[in-house]
């Protein structure tokens, strides 16, 4: 009697243990279809109406839930998973279930001027086929490519590749060109008319470039004073004026050294003649001066 | 505002050079600081680092002047001195012209100097070199060019130029909107 109520203790533990851990695997008549992407699992097993309806309802729907979550746990463990932060984290798949959107469609724009022009007069967007691959234009640049690295490693200028022909021109290569061509005159284009409304090209000066306002000051000092010195250090011209000028005076000097030391008639009588020769005004004058005394 | 260019830095020194000479040097290296020039609006200011440090906190458009104008550029990219550059160019100056107290006026009037008003003028004064102008008491007046040397001077007669006159002290009234 008494073992009998010890195994049947046992067996009731075990039942209970076996209630708390329930098995990780379930038996449904028909495999579940997930979509793992959407957690989502479909169940399309036939439910018994009497399970729903009687009073045990709401221990049956729990059951259903717990081994068809189960399951879709299961599948979850299947996928590749890594640890982040003591939390173990599964890649969900792409999701097949196509779910519907929370916003309405949104509305169609309405047509632009040109959408309606366009309608009205039939055109159709066309798309550019005529482009074609050129295997030698690509070589032909692409030589020129490598000869401006070498240039360019042996530090050398280069000359421009000017106009390449194309098959579809720009406005800008087109300005480019007319420019080129309008300036490869024997007179660099001086006397080429221009196009009525015809715009002049731009950028294709030299750009001025200026020091910073507030720079290296005694870097600026130095090249001021450089300057100064070559501005001083200009060769001296024979300045006609001045030369003249130290002649007169010098003259003028000696004339008046000369009145000092020797009579007064001989003098005036001589001071008139070179006068007269030279035909200058201030030494006229100069000679009228020493008249004077003469005259005394 | 931005430094000058060695082009017109050479075409502003070469005309300084007219007054004062190598007196330039005395400007650009000052022991009193560091002082330079600078170009706005085509006009040149002479100002030290410090005031030029300050200046960069107003704008291009609203700034009118800073430190003192030397003068200006031309279209033609010539150098036109204003009287504003007097106050540096009279101590420096190598070639003076005297002007007598009766002529004061007439030259601060904007006039010519005339043999009649010339009191003194520096020995050696070749033609059409750049003087300065003072009164007989040593008072700075303008600057200008010489159209006789002092050799011709004393031989013309009372009525002829002998300085043509190119800025004075009476541009500060007359033209005081336009000189910054």
């Amino acid at each position: 009697m008494a073992a009998c109520s010890v195994e049947e203790l046992l067996a009731k533990a075990e039942e209970e243990e076996k209630e708390k851990l329930k098995s990780i695997t379930v038996h449904k008549d028909l495999e579940l279809e997930f979509d793992v992407g959407n957690l989502l699992a479909v169940d399309k097993n036939r439910i018994d109406s009497r399970d729903v309806k009687s009073a045990k309802k709401e221990d049956f729907l729990r059951a259903l839930a717990r081994d068809n979550t189960q399951l879709l746990i299961n599948e979850v463990w299947k996928l590749p998973t890594e640890r982040v932060d003591d939390a173990i984290v599964a890649t969900l798949p792409e999701p097949t279930t196509p779910l519907p959107r929370e916003k309405p469609p949104p509305k169609p724009k309405p047509p632009t001027k040109w959408e309606q022009f366009a309608k009205l007069k039939g055109i159709q967007k066309k798309k550019k086929t005529n482009l074609v691959w050129d295997e030698t234009e690509r070589v032909a640049r692409n030589e020129y490519n490598k000869l401006k690295n070498i240039a360019r490693a042996q530090k050398v200028k280069i000359p421009g590749l000017g106009l390449t022909p194309k098959e579809q021109q720009s406005k800008n290569e087109l300005t480019k060109a007319v420019s080129v061509a309008k300036t490869s005159t024997a007179s660099a284009g001086r006397f080429q008319d221009r196009l009525p409304k015809e715009k002049r090209v731009k950028n294709t000066g030299k750009k001025r470039k200026f020091e910073p306002l507030i720079g290296d000051f005694s870097n600026e000092r130095q090249k001021q004073l450089e300057l100064l010195k070559v501005l001083g250090s200009k060769k001296p011209k024979l300045d006609i004026t001045k030369a003249v000028n130290k002649q007169m005076r010098e003259e003028d000097r000696e004339e008046a050294a000369a009145k000092r030391s020797k009579g007064a008639g001989k003098k005036g009588r001589k001071g008139n003649v070179p006068g007269k020769r030279k035909g200058k005004a201030g030494k006229a004058q100069g000679g009228k001066r020493r008249g004077k005394p003469g005259k005394r | 505002m931005r430094p000058l260019t060695e082009e017109e830095t050479k075409t502003m020194f070469e005309k300084l050079s007219k007054y004062i000479g190598e007196n330039i040097k005395l400007l650009v290296d000052r022991p009193d600081g560091t002082y330079c020039f600078r170009l706005h609006n085509d006009r040149v200011y002479y100002m030290s680092e410090k005031i030029l440090k300050l200046a960069t906190n107003i704008a291009r458009q609203k700034l009118v002047s800073v430190g003192t104008c030397f003068g200006k550029f031309t279209k033609t990219s010539k150098f036109r001195l204003h009287i504003t550059a007097l106050d540096f160019l009279a101590p420096y100056a190598k070639f003076k012209v005297w002007v007598k107290p009766g002529a004061e006026q007439s030259f601060v009037y904007g006039n010519h100097v005339l043999k009649s008003g010339l009191g003194r003028i520096t020995e050696n004064t070749m033609q059409y070199q750049g003087v300065v102008v003072y009164s007989m008491a040593d008072v700075p007046l303008g600057f200008g060019v010489a159209a006789k040397s002092t050799q011709e001077c004393r031989r013309v007669d009372p009525m002829s130029i002998v300085v043509f006159h190119q800025a004075d002290v009476g541009e500060f009234i007359r033209n005081e909107d336009s000189l910054t």
